[in-house]
């Protein structure tokens, strides 16, 4: 009876036609919330999407932006980091002591401030995946320990200002030509790339998403592309920050879905018993995502300090908490196993509208923390209804 | 307080053979694909304890899932009468208030709670919420006493008593919730033979005071020390109940496996070649209990081209033999491990993985696969290394190897882009094997590798097995279907309480000479 079922699924399977429009509902959500966000404060405010306001928004997503993409890591590896702020606070302090009283030039402050990150990375991690103490507990205590290391290694003063090549990394913005080229190859490669996926789908016999869907697929990413870059051009070009969080969006992307540390992660994540019988150095691999996250703490510390052409004593607090938000709004989920760069990106974008809107619209700060909050549990609650929807 | 005492001696009850404490009727219970108790009849007589046997899967475990309302009045057909009263219990509760009390293999003890706190989890007396806690040391030390644990002071911490001395408080618990029929699940499983006495004593004692028991055991030699009455069960099917004194425990085993071996196993000629895994005096100790071992001295090996069955009961040690073995068990281990006549260490999974070892794990689901990934994702996961170069991860060959897999095994999906956890369940144990076949195993050792799965991904699975063996590879197979045991290992060990107990050849060994090696046989 059982055998006959079995069969009878299969052609049920086999029958069903793949649906190509139906790629990712999460994906469509979490841009149409983008997208009702971005109306609501336009209707609110005229200026909200103007050039000038969303090459800002941009440069404030930034941050957060690079923050999340080390969390999605941690998230998916089924840890946490609550740590990520007080170290963006710490590390910034670190650039402008450097910087400011012992007048280091730009590149060895960078290369320091990239080792401070890297270097709390490993003793958080091991501390972490090699005595098994849980992420929370480590990283509650980081998140104390590192604001205090900020107020007594600067003596709670505000150091400024930095040096201008330094403070270029959170300030300056490329030139309209080079916007336009960087625009350019950016498309040429997402053609190259989806057609090499046609090719290589088709060589080993997978089922290839009609001519027409590529193409939408394409023009669309063209149209985004495009926009993206005349928009910025008509103000004073892309932000450097933003170019940062690009770059760096694209190689952990690349890292997290075509290196095998990537997909060790995931799999930690969504079972951690079977990674460990497959034979995956868990611990290793734990402890190198706590590098990574807190390494990229330290860029995050160094385009804030840059910007703020300061380092501050309240620099980066609460920012462990938006690049979780980000994070979750994005699609990770905190159980681990799931979760993708491209999506705490758009996540981080969401929470940075959501300030940028209501700064826009003189809200008084106490309203930011409300909102906020509310939608991140909004964000999970839906996320968690349409998934037990799914399931019944 | 009254009512919580023990019932009274009745003497006409106990003269009467026709007072039934228990009736369960036509009880039958169906999951989906698999009938699992049919039609099952078990009467129960005030005042006896009543042993039920079986094996592994025969439905004893269902049948008490049944009458303690975990399964609730409805999911199941039959009827259960209670002191000659019909019974419908919806939740656990209903059963605990009509007198049934299951004491199960793994204590349910809060061990950092007081042994009192433990004895009235959920009922502490207490007026407008604040505890009376000298009413609760006072009753728990009567409680107490009635299971004979005079020295164990109710403010003690539970976790300090040693795991026989908890068990006598979880019989306390039940006494004190007014239990008049005792079900004890596998009790002496984790129990020392002191311990094993002590218990027994103490049913005796509640025998002769009138309190009704269901004992379930594997051992049979406990059976026989304490049951007045013997049920078997087989395939979801009342076989009979016997008076103790109509039986012997060959008979008994008999009862338990009965049924003819069909050919429904492909077995391949033995033709082993020379030795792949040598393990001579290994040890695992019990990670819990420092002091036991959960195996003890165990020496054998495997050659290429053999399957060697490993057979015992639940709980003998198979599955932390093996685990062990393949360096994923978190108990330490001695004495020597050889693979191709060169001793090696394996300390960790991917030290056996490396030295060729491989593990289908009896959960699959816990074990063996992440259910949110995709196929060749899955069936990558154990060999990443040799599809990445440079760590980065060839897509493409892993979507050939996944495809190799998805053909080779017959695996039924869409593609090898299909989440695992879509599959049926012998499509996932097919992705698990394919895993582990990645990695080029010299020996493959498969732990239930057909529990849950239907009959025709059973007969291939053997086929996959056989052409394994024809290529070289070295099998260990952990099954707890006897007739899967002897239709497809060429050799079988038999594991018993941690001891190696019996080394057959296929063709002399039946299903008799391993139940008896793996209950022990006539040893104790």
């Amino acid at each position: 009876m059982s055998v006959n079922q079995e069969t009878v699924l299969e052609h049920a399977r086999l029958k069903q036609r793949p649906n190509w429009f139906k790629f990712d509902m999460r994906a469509y959500t979490m841009i149409g919330a983008l997208m009702s966000i971005w109306i609501l404060f336009s209707l609110l405010h005229d200026r909200f999407l103007s050039p000038t306001n969303l090459s800002n928004l941009f440069l404030q997503m930034s941050v957060t932006s690079i923050l999340a993409i080390g969390m999605v890591l941690v998230i998916v590896a089924g840890q946490i980091d609550l740590s990520i702020g007080s170290i963006v606070g710490f590390t910034g302090g670190i650039t402008a002591m450097l910087n400011v009283w012992y007048e280091w030039s730009t590149v060895p402050v960078i290369l320091a401030t990239l080792g401070a990150g890297a270097a709390i990375g490993f003793v958080q991690g091991w501390i972490i995946a090699y005595r098994a103490v849980p992420a929370f507990i480590v990283t509650l205590g980081g998140m104390l320990i590192f604001r205090g290391a900020l107020f007594g290694t600067t003596g709670s003063v505000t150091i400024a200002p930095l040096t201008p090549s330094l403070k270029s990394i959170g300030q300056s913005y490329i030139g309209d030509v080079i916007g336009w080229v960087f625009g350019i190859i950016g498309l040429i490669v997402a053609g190259l790339l989806i057609i090499r996926k046609r090719r290589a789908r088709a060589k080993f016999g997978f089922e290839v998403e009609p001519f027409a869907v590529s193409m939408l697929r394409l023009g669309v990413i063209g149209a985004l592309i495009i926009g993206f870059v005349y928009l910025m051009n008509s103000y004073k070009g892309i932000p450097v920050p933003f170019v940062m969080v690009i770059v760096l969006a694209l190689v952990f992307t690349f890292i997290s879905r075509n290196t095998t540390f990537g997909r060790h992660i995931y799999a930690i994540g969504g079972n951690p018993e079977a990674a460990r019988l497959s034979g995956i150095n868990i611990k290793r691999r734990i402890l190198l995502v706590f590098v990574l996250c807190n390494t990229l703490a330290a860029v995050a510390a160094l385009v804030l300090t840059a910007r703020l052409n300061a380092a501050t004593m309240s620099a980066g607090q609460n920012y462990e908490l938006d690049a979780i938000a980000a994070c979750v709004i994005g699609g990770t989920s905190l159980m681990g196993g799931t979760g993708t760069i491209a999506g705490a990106i758009i996540g981080s974008l969401v929470m940075a509208s959501l300030d940028n809107g209501m700064s826009l619209m003189n809200l008084e700060s106490f309203w930011q923390y409300i909102v906020k909050g509310g939608i991140l549990v909004l964000a999970v609650y839906l996320d968690i209804y349409s998934r037990q929807k799914k399931k019944a | 307080m009254n009512s919580r005492m023990l019932p009274p001696l009745l003497i006409d009850e106990v003269a009467n053979p026709m007072t039934a404490a228990l009736e369960m009727r036509n009880i039958t219970k169906r999951f989906p694909g698999v009938t699992a108790l049919d039609n099952v009849t078990f009467t129960v007589k005030k005042g006896e304890v009543h042993a039920l046997c079986g094996e592994n899967g025969a439905g004893k475990s269902t049948l008490m899932k049944v009458l303690s309302g975990l399964y609730p009045h409805g999911s199941y057909e039959g009827q259960i009468v209670i002191d000659g009263e019909e019974k419908k219990f919806h939740q656990i509760k209903d059963a605990e208030q009509a007198g049934v009390a299951i004491i199960y293999q793994e204590l349910a003890l809060a061990k950092d709670l007081s042994v009192g706190e433990n004895l009235f989890l959920g009922k502490v007396p207490a007026k407008w919420g604040i505890i009376n806690w000298e009413q609760v040391f006072h009753e728990s030390g009567h409680w107490l006493r009635e299971v004979g644990l005079v020295d164990v002071n109710p403010e003690q911490e539970t976790g300090t008593l040693g795991i026989g001395k908890q068990q006598q408080i979880e019989i306390a618990k039940a006494l004190s919730k007014n239990a008049n029929l005792l079900i004890l699940d596998e009790p002496t499983a984790a129990l020392t033979e002191q311990e094993v006495e002590i218990l027994l004593n103490i049913l005796q004692d509640f025998k002769k005071r009138g309190v009704t028991c269901i004992y379930i055991s594997h051992k049979l030699n406990e059976v026989f020390a304490i049951a007045d009455t013997v049920t078997v069960l087989r395939d979801g099917q009342t076989i009979g109940t016997y008076p103790i004194g109509e039986l012997t425990e060959d008979k008994v085993i008999s009862l338990m496996v009965g049924r003819e071996l069909k050919e429904r196993f492909p077995r391949m000629p033995s033709n082993p070649g020379e030795v792949v895994l040598r393990v001579s005096d290994y040890s695992v100790i019990n990670p819990n209990q420092p002091s036991k071992k959960v195996i003890d001295s165990f020496s054998f090996d495997v050659r290429r081209g053999e399957i060697l069955g490993i057979a015992g009961l639940m709980g003998a040690g198979r599955t932390e033999l093996v685990m062990s073995l393949f360096g994923a068990y978190a108990g330490k281990s001695q004495g020597k491990v050889e693979i191709d006549g060169k001793p090696v260490k394996l300390s960790d999974t991917r030290a056996a993985i490396r030295e060729g070892l491989a593990l289908v794990s009896e959960d699959r689901k816990k074990y063996g696969l992440v259910l949110g990934m995709d196929i060749k994702s899955n069936v990558s996961m154990a060999s990443l290394s040799s599809i990445a170069p440079g760590g980065v991860i060839n897509h493409y060959k892993e979507a050939v190897s996944g495809n190799h897999y998805l053909s080779s095994l017959r695996i039924k999906a869409n593609s090898v882009e299909t989440v695992v956890g879509t599959l049926s369940g012998g499509n996932q144990q097919k992705v698990v094997l394919g895993k582990w076949l990645m990695t080029n195993p010299k020996v493959l050792i498969l732990d239930e590798p057909t529990r849950g799965i239907d009959v025709g991904a059973k007969f291939e699975i053997y086929n996959i097995m056989n052409e394994l063996v024809s290529q070289g590879v070295a099998i260990i197979m952990i099954s707890s279907e006897l007739p899967e045991l002897l239709g497809m290992s060429h050799r079988i060990m038999v594991i018993a309480e941690g001891k190696q107990t019996g080394m057959f050849q296929a063709e002399e060994a039946t299903q008799e000479l391993i139940m008896a090696a793996a209950t022990g046989g006539n040893r104790i």
